[in-house]
């Protein structure tokens, strides 16, 4: 008897317990970060004309055979300012690629922004009206995906990087990326 | 100023007033969501319906709680013209529905699909109501009958002498006001 009253006071407080578990994970979580299905597949096939030349393309075979950052920015997009500074520095580095996708820009206000503040970017595709972004689900910016050397989208980072992402996600990532491939 | 009617409290014009900014917000708020489709032609009345239909079936997922037909997002806007554009291409809805789904996921369509993944979200509510009421039921099946107890011997025998001492009031007629 007195084991069934315990049960019977301490379910309704284990019930409670647990919803409150569930809604404080549920605050945690970014309602904005909606996960790509992309992520797996394949790069969409695409062909840009290049932000600085008008007369190169940048397209999905640029993507192949080496590790690639595809970064969606604009010259509009403050996060993208803010992210600018760690894309600089990643630059830098040997191991893979920055490719660009200026997204929804004008092309003046971009090539401006990138003179005054310095290019990361290897390759730019320009895409002002949205017409390979929306293959690639972009729906804000900056966002920056992942692709492996056989031009498979691997992760999406939505959001400015900055040296948490960079150190918590890109960076182990990227390592294991060159591991799979054998440098 | 006393007031001796209460209607009399507002100035007259209140009411037809209040009916005319009440009419205003309403059609205002019909232009504002309409407004966003003007640009788009269509061959007939069906096929606005349809369009109509599928934007509202989508999420803007700029603004989350806005669906495509109601967002002012220039996403929202871009993403109804490729809605508008595979229309007019002869593609059905569910062929559309799948080309945004491949690329922004199932979180662009308003209501979640039917899927392994969400049978907690659809069925979720109908099993906690399935065993609220199993627990309700069975406290009240289990639930024992009121014990009828007879009163005692002795207090039969005090029941007795009170209504003996009662009996020789003269019982109260009932007090009309």
């Amino acid at each position: 008897m007195a084991k069934s009253k315990t049960v019977r006071y301490l379910t309704p407080l284990i019930v409670f317990a647990a919803l409150v578990v569930l809604l404080v994970w549920g605050l945690g979580n970014d309602p904005r970060k909606v996960p790509s299905p992309l992520v797996g597949k394949p790069v969409p096939a695409f062909s840009l004309p290049a932000l600085g030349d008008p007369n190169s393309t940048v397209s999905d075979t640029d993507l192949k055979g080496k590790i690639s950052l595809v970064n969606v920015w604009a010259s509009w997009c403050n996060s993208c300012r803010a992210e600018h500074q760690a894309l600089m520095a990643l630059s830098e580095r040997p191991d893979f690629q920055i490719v660009g996708l200026n997204w929804k820009d004008e092309a003046a206000d971009a090539r401006r922004v990138l003179a005054m503040t310095g290019d990361p970017y290897d390759l730019n595709g320009y895409d002002p009206d949205n017409t390979v972004g929306i293959h690639w689900g972009v729906y804000g910016a900056p966002e920056t995906f992942l692709v492996d050397r056989n031009g498979i989208i691997r992760h999406k980072h939505i959001g400015p990087i900055d040296a948490k992402v960079w150190e918590e996600d890109l960076e182990p990532l990227i390592a294991q990326l060159q591991a799979e491939t054998g440098g | 100023m006393p007031s001796p009617n209460p209607s009399r409290r507002y100035p007259w014009f209140t009411a037809p007033l209040a009916a005319l900014i009440f009419t205003g917000l309403l059609f205002g708020a019909t232009a504002a969501s309409a407004f966003t489709l003007e640009e788009f032609q269509f061959d007939s009345p069906i096929q606005e319906a349809e369009f109509r239909e599928l934007i509202g079936k989508l999420r803007c997922l700029v603004c989350q709680n806005e669906s495509l037909a109601g967002s002012q997002a220039e996403l929202a806007q871009d993403l109804r013209n490729e809605v508008y554009r595979m229309m007019r291409e002869g593609q059905s809805q569910d062929e559309i529905l799948t080309f945004l789904v491949d690329r922004y996921g199932d979180f662009v369509l308003y209501d979640p699909p039917l899927k392994p993944s969400t049978y907690v979200l659809w069925f979720g509510p109908f099993v906690i109501i399935a065993i609220a009421a199993f627990f309700m039921i069975r406290s009240i099946l289990s639930r024992k009958p009121a014990v009828d107890e007879d009163i005692s011997e002795s207090e039969r025998e005090r029941l007795r002498a009170l209504l003996e001492s009662d009996a020789d009031t003269t019982p109260e007629a009932p007090t009309k006001p």
